[in-house]
């Protein structure tokens, strides 16, 4: 008789920590890419037709012909309004239509005419508006050049390699040449350096929106989002190049300079035979058409709002969305929920949010609640509303299929599913295991998307709960790189051609969602991971699922600064990092870092053990309690920032070459950077470090340490010693910030707590700021002007309040209780003139720091006055 | 513009029931009156420097320390005092003053933010009081209870004590009486193997006689077969026909071969033939029988049958424990970092030993009468000390069992020492826990499933002034990227022993809830009746 035994082998298959790099094509393993690639530079094939030159008041078109394939090639040129040139190329007669990205471009852009200064037959010459810029055309063969007075900005195909492929499927290549440029930037996102490396010898830089597990650092591969957009800066011009595309994308970059040292540059110099340096820049796209915005600065911030003019800028997101994000994956019930948000108030630390990730719904069905784990959803935001929080619950883009759920079988009924080549409805798998994908490109779908979030549809839902849309690369676990297949169909269209711009479709309807749902008062705020040019209309996006390793803190400054420069500002790291326990070190110092990003939200993977701040200690507690009162004291200066960058498109955390863009000693800084103009941020990112090294800009400068109020001069390298307490923080001699010291429980319970003002002066005893206050979440400012917007001078000895927005109209009961003067004199009386009163003021000196401070001068935020020191 | 004067607020407190006016600024406890007092300037508590009393309360922080504003939000320190008369009084971070949320139940932080606090101090001592009455009696059973176990388990203590002592008296007749049956053994042993041994000589004997004559008739058998013309010779020619004696096993029998087999004879007699017969017996195939069935070997049963965990999609409706367990182990959806198990159900191999087809050997003859009465006495010898040698062993089992019972740590008076060898239960919407204490906690899915150990007994982890307040169950069952699963068990006053709740707060790391009676304290011998809080 035979014995039965079971036998049972577990099988761990354990891999190193990193990503698994055989899911991810190379360039060599996508066939356009190796393709187009293996194009070497040389005679471009192309030559312009002058005799199709036609010219109307803005619009000159000219065909092109391939002279190896006879094809012709359309190409369509505009001067835009604010400096900017629009190049578009598509096919003359396509066989079959190519994909033009529409939503991106938040109107079409408005021209300024064009008018012909020569032509012959080698070329024509056009003049490009007032600035003495000219736009050369030549015919054989066929490149632009961008001039300014003698010098060549920037040339497009200058290199031979423009190409368009006719019988394949559509892929289409362009060059740019950059004279004079050594630094580019952008093209997010990638794990890597802010400054953009050659891409000689390796991959280029990938843009094709993936949900990569574990993603390595330092390298091109592509991540969660794409933004088509390049910076190039050297002293003297910052330019930009944003090439319209949604299709999977490869960025080639090329330097002649890149490969000398530092002597051989020198030597380059002192013999006067350079070449001049140059970037040369290659984008490879899939499908599409070439439609490239070429933004001439010249200045940082004259690109930044060409961009938003383009594509618009970051939205205003609610004041309290800018406090401390509490997340993990999971909590578990509403008991857990509860003691959490008791846990913070029993630490004594603020937070506006707490965060539902994908256990809270029903078989993750996305707008339930697991009826054992949340019965009560009403209840319990009910509770975080009576602490005057909110809270964040995922929806996700990928539909459980399943009869029994309302949403699937909706989108079901009106036919919104993604189709697969087949015309079925294209299913993958995800989280809930089959599931079906909301075809978002549809104007339809996402209005019935949006109509979801109403109180009434959304069951338990409530005007503090807000939304968090992961996955919408959009991930398919069983799909190639982990997306969907590129020949899945969103009308008659095909996915690759609209693949990079899915996530913003979901962020884009799920925000609307928000703002309807509130009859149009209410301003939304939801998080995405994916994202394109435009994303930043719809809220925050977050650097995805990044492990809790040095290197990974590290890098979230780099990522977020480029994101920042081109035009997503609302950006952060997943404080702690996602995978992986932290050290108590590294959790601490992670803090302190996230604490002066601009969305500061600590998240953890479910295998992960619990790292709530009072997890670690009293003293580490006090450490993280501490970064977190700063960040709330700041508050009123983020605030104004994401004002700023909502009006205008200046970024809120910047490279340091944004605001001294002609000091090279900051062009490759990523370790600090700038909050707005005012605070330069160096955080700690090193293990057991004793002291950072940070470089303060500018040599008319000088720096204050925010904490101690020492004076440090600009344009030097400062060894500042730290322990595990010190935040290396530092404001800007001439600048004046206003902060709420009054740190409460949460942002909004701090509403009508009084200002601090932190007026540093510059050497010249020079200082301003502005003071920016609304409701923080509704749409009034806009729509009914209800808000205060104030400058704030020091000049001469007197601080004055006076108002930006003379028609604007808000009540607050905010006062003014304490002014701070860095850098001053002692005076021998303070006055406070007011309303043609003049009374006293009582004031402290600190000899050993220059502070003078001014007790209680008690006037409201929103008053005209002015503070004289005698 | 916001401007906050020195408030003073009038407090009731209540003292043998006769209401007395204090009057204090706001957010002062009575315990530190005396150093606001309105005549003097304010000297800060911790001493750093004097103000005017008008600075008291003024909405501005003066003092390092926050004292000069315990009544407002202005420092970042400072704390508020609220009476709440009624319920009991507390201190709250004056960042919580004119914050919007009511925070004392008498409102008084909520003075000035336009919150609509209602005073609930009255309904919230009459429900504390409520809850202390019911956990006052709770204990005082719970208490009487735990006196009983202590007693039971002291005596039981004292009972398993002298049990083992008693055992271990028994234990050593018991080793002298195994020894004693061992020398009968082996002394019935000796005798029984001899005669054994003689008897299978003979019968060894006997088998050789016979195998001889029967190979001895083969031969002749086999002569005859061979001699295919009756010559009364085996030639070459004849013995060629028989291919399978080929030495070198290249299938032909050649003709120097078979004259090798032959001696070199070109033919032998009966006679000559008993020198070739030794050679090819071994291979020789009798013409009258069929050639043996070449026995296959059956094939091992042995099917790899992958478990349906591993399928990382199952077609059907995803039940909850099964979506979790797909996150577990599929997490993000990497393949290589999947645990896999692959089950293999394994029959061992039953190998079908061909039946016996020549029953040449006959079975060896029984014992004889002297033989056996030797065997059966040995026999018993052996069963009688076996069995006294498994009666040591019980009785050295239980020994150890009840020594380890008594080694376990059950408290300061041994009031624990009922939980052990029990077993408690709970059941949740998705999985049976089960707590035995001292031993193990597991769970079960509710729904069919294997166990999960949660833990084994580890230790009492209690702060260190009662560490019997919680139990720590450590090295269960491993996580997949995590440590091994951990419980801790927290023990509370209660009259009936039972487990109250189970909550995993952190991944693998379970807490549990049980009541029992060993922990209740002796209540406090203070009369229950409704108590007013008062400050002193």
């Amino acid at each position: 008789m035979g014995l039965l035994s079971v036998v049972c082998v577990s099988l761990f298959f354990s891999s190193t920590f990193a990503v698994d790099r055989g899911n991810f094509k190379t360039c060599d393993q996508s066939a356009f890419c190796k393709r187009q690639r293996a194009l070497k530079p040389g005679q471009s094939p192309y030559r312009a037709l002058l005799e199709t030159l036609e010219l109307s008041d803005s619009r000159l078109t000219l065909q092109l012909i391939n002279d190896n394939n006879k094809v012709h090639l359309l190409l369509e040129l505009y001067r835009l309004q604010g400096n900017m040139t629009r190049v578009k190329i598509n096919e003359l007669k396509p066989l079959k239509p190519r994909f033009e990205v529409p939503d991106v471009l938040i109107a079409e852009p408005p021209t300024e005419p064009l008018s012909v200064l020569s032509k012959d037959d080698n070329g024509v010459v056009l003049s490009l508006g007032a600035e003495n810029q000219r736009l050369i055309v030549s015919a054989r063969p066929f490149r632009l050049d961008i001039m300014e007075g003698p010098e060549v900005l920037l040339s497009l195909n200058s290199r031979g390699l423009l190409a368009f492929e006719h019988l394949r499927l559509h892929k289409d290549t362009l060059d740019f040449s950059l004279p004079g440029v050594e630094h580019v930037y952008g093209i997010p996102e990638h794990a890597d350096d802010l400054k953009l490396k050659t891409t000689d010898g390796g991959d280029p830089y990938r843009l094709y929106n993936l949900d990569v597990f574990q993603y390595e650092l330092y390298n091109p591969m592509a991540l969660y989002g794409s933004i088509p957009v390049m910076l190039a800066h050297n002293t003297q011009r910052t330019m930009g190049i944003f090439w319209l595309n949604a299709a999977e994308t490869w960025v080639d970059i090329s330097s002649n300079t890149a490969g000398k040292t530092v002597f051989g540059k020198m030597l380059d110099f002192v013999q006067g035979s350079s070449e001049k340096p140059q970037t040369d820049v290659r984008w490879i796209s899939e499908s599409g058409i070439i439609d490239v915005f070429i933004m001439l600065g010249p200045k940082p911030s004259k690109v930044f709002s060409q961009y938003a003019s383009l594509t618009g800028t970051q939205s205003f997101p609610p004041l309290a969305s800018l406090g401390y994000h509490q997340c993990r994956w999971n909590y578990n019930d509403q008991e857990d929920v509860k003691s959490v948000d008791q846990g913070f108030d029993q630490h004594d630390i603020p937070y506006d949010f707490i965060w539902l990730d994908i256990e809270h719904a029903d078989g993750k069905r996305y707008f339930t609640w697991d009826p054992h784990k949340f019965p009560q959803p009403k209840e319990m935001l009910q509770g975080l509303m009576d602490k005057r929080r909110k809270m964040v619950s995922i929806v996700d883009p990928h539909i459980r299929v399943d009869s029994g759920y309302k949403i699937h079988n909706e989108i079901t009924s009106k036919d919104f599913y993604v189709k697969n080549k087949d015309g079925k409805n294209y299913e993958g798998w995800c989280w809930p295991g089959n599931s079906g994908y909301p075809d978002f490109t549809k104007p339809e779908m996402r209005a019935w998307w949006a109509s979801m979030f109403a109180y009434d549809q959304y069951e338990g839902s409530m005007e503090n709960l807000f939304t968090w849309n992961d996955m919408n690369e959009p991930s398919v676990f069983n799909g190639p790189e982990v997306t969907m297949h590129k020949d899945a169909l969103h009308g008659k269209w095909e996915h690759r051609d609209i693949h990079n711009i899915y996530g913003l479709y979901v962020q884009m309807a799920t925000a609307e969602g928000q703002i309807q749902r509130s009859g149009g008062v209410e301003r939304p705020f939801v998080l995405t991971r994916a994202f394109f040019a435009g994303s930043q209309r719809y809220g925050a996006v977050w650097t995805g699922d990044n492990a809790a390793e040095w290197d990974h803190l590290k890098i979230s400054i780099p990522m977020c600064l480029s994101l920042g420069l081109v035009g997503v500002s609302f950006c952060g790291a997943d404080v702690g990092g996602f995978f992986k326990n932290p050290s108590t070190e590294l959790l601490v110092r992670w803090y302190q870092t996230g604490a002066y990003q601009p969305f500061f939200r600590a998240h953890a993977h479910l295998d992960t053990t619990r790292r709530e701040p009072w997890l670690f200690g009293p003293e580490n507690t006090a450490l993280i309690r501490e970064v977190i009162r700063q960040r709330y004291a700041l508050l009123p200066y983020w605030y104004q920032l994401f004002y700023q960058a909502h009006k205008t498109g200046m970024p809120v955390m910047r490279p340091l070459w944004v605001d001294y863009p002609k000091d090279t000693a900051t062009f490759t800084i990523d370790d600090e950077f700038l909050i707005g103009s005012d605070l330069l941020v160096h955080p700690v990112t090193e293990e057991g470090s004793r002291g950072v090294t940070a470089y303060l800009p500018g040599a008319e400068e000088v720096w204050y340490d925010v904490h101690t109020f020492q004076k440090h001069n600009g344009a030097q390298n400062l060894y500042i010693p730290v322990t595990l307490s010190s935040i290396p923080v530092f404001q800007r001699g001439g600048s004046i910030i206003p902060r709420k010291d009054r740190v409460r429980r949460s942002s909004t319970c701090m509403e009508n707590d009084p200002y601090t003002l932190y007026v540093a002066l510059s050497p010249k005893k020079f200082a301003e700021g502005e003071l920016y206050i609304d409701d923080g979440h509704s749409f009034n400012y806009d729509t009914k002007k209800e808000f205060i917007h104030r400058s704030l001078t020091f000049a001469n000895n007197a601080l004055t309040s006076s108002n930006l927005c003379p028609d604007c109209n808000f009540l607050t009961s905010s006062w003014i209780e304490k002014v701070l003067i860095l850098g001053a004199s002692k005076p021998s009386k303070v006055l406070l003139k007011m309303d043609g009163k003049e009374t006293p003021v009582d004031f402290e000196f600190d000899t050993s720091m220059s502070v003078l401070t001014l007790r209680k001068p008690g006037m409201n935020a929103g008053a005209d006055w002015t503070l004289l020191l005698q | 513009m916001t401007c906050l004067h020195l408030l003073l607020t009038l407090v009731f407190a209540v003292s043998l029931g006769t209401p007395v006016e204090i009057q204090r600024p706001r957010g002062v406890p009575l315990t530190k009156k005396q150093f606001y007092e309105e005549s003097k300037p304010f000297t800060c508590l911790d001493g750093s420097r004097t103000i005017p009393f008008d600075r008291v309360n003024d909405d501005y922080c003066d003092c390092k320390d926050g004292s000069d504003e315990p009544g407002t939000a202005a420092c970042p320190n400072g704390s508020f005092h609220c009476t709440n008369a009624g319920y009991r009084p507390m201190f709250i971070p004056s960042s919580r003053i004119n914050d919007g949320i009511c925070d004392c139940c008498d409102t008084t932080d909520e003075y000035n933010s336009g919150a609509k606090c209602e005073n609930t101090c009255k309904e919230l001592g009459r429900k504390e009081r409520e809850v202390l009455q019911k956990m006052a009696e709770i204990t005082k059973e719970g208490f009487l209870l735990k006196q009983q176990l202590i007693e039971e388990a002291k005596k039981g203590q004292q009972e398993k004590q002298s049990k083992v002592t008693d055992m271990q008296e028994n234990k050593k007749q018991l080793d002298e009486k195994v020894e004693a049956l061992r020398t009968v053994k082996e002394t019935a042993e000796q005798p029984e193997k001899e005669a054994k041994e003689r008897h299978l000589k003979a019968w060894e004997e006997q088998k050789a006689a016979i195998r001889l004559e029967k190979d001895k008739a083969k031969m002749a058998e086999t002569f005859l077969e061979l001699d295919d013309n009756e010559d009364g010779f085996v030639s070459v020619s004849e013995l060629q026909s028989h291919a399978e004696l080929d030495p070198d096993a290249d299938g032909t029998l050649t003709e120097i071969e078979a004259q090798g087999l032959m001696g070199g004879a070109e033919q032998v007699d009966t006679s000559t033939f008993e020198s070739v017969w030794p050679k090819i017996k071994d291979k020789y195939h009798s013409e009258a029988e069929e050639p043996a069935p070449v026995e296959t070997p059956p094939d091992e049963v042995k099917e790899p049958v992958v478990d349906n965990d591993s399928e990382p999609y199952p077609e059907d409706d995803i039940s909850e424990e099964e979506d979790e367990d797909d996150e577990d182990e599929d997490d993000y959806h990497e393949d290589d970092d999947k645990v896999m198990c692959l089950c293999v159900v394994q029959a061992q191999p039953t190998i079908k030993t061909p039946e016996k087809t020549h029953e040449d050997e006959e079975a060896m003859p029984p014992y004889d009468a002297d033989t056996q009465a030797l065997i059966d006495a040995a026999q018993k010898a052996r069963d009688d000390f076996e069995e006294a040698e498994k009666a040591l062993r019980e009785m050295d089992d239980q020994i150890r069992n009840i020594e380890k019972e008594l080694s376990f740590d059950f408290g300061p008076d041994a009031e624990f020492t009922y939980l052990y060898s029990q077993c408690y239960e709970l059941t949740t919407s998705e999985y049976i826990y089960r707590l035995c204490p001292f031993n193990r906690v597991s769970q079960k899915p509710k729904y069919g499933g294997s166990e999960t150990n949660l833990g084994t007994w580890g230790s009492w982890s209690g702060p260190e002034n009662n560490k019997y307040l919680l139990m720590k169950y450590e090295q269960g069952t491993g996580c997949w990227q995590g440590p091994n699963r951990s419980t801790t068990v927290k023990l509370t006053c209660g009259k009936e022993t039972v487990v109250t709740s189970t909550s995993e707060p952190s991944r693998c790391e379970y807490l549990m809830e049980f009541t029992t009676p060993a922990v209740c304290q002796e209540p406090a011998n203070i009369d229950p009746s409704p108590h007013d809080h008062v400050e002193l």
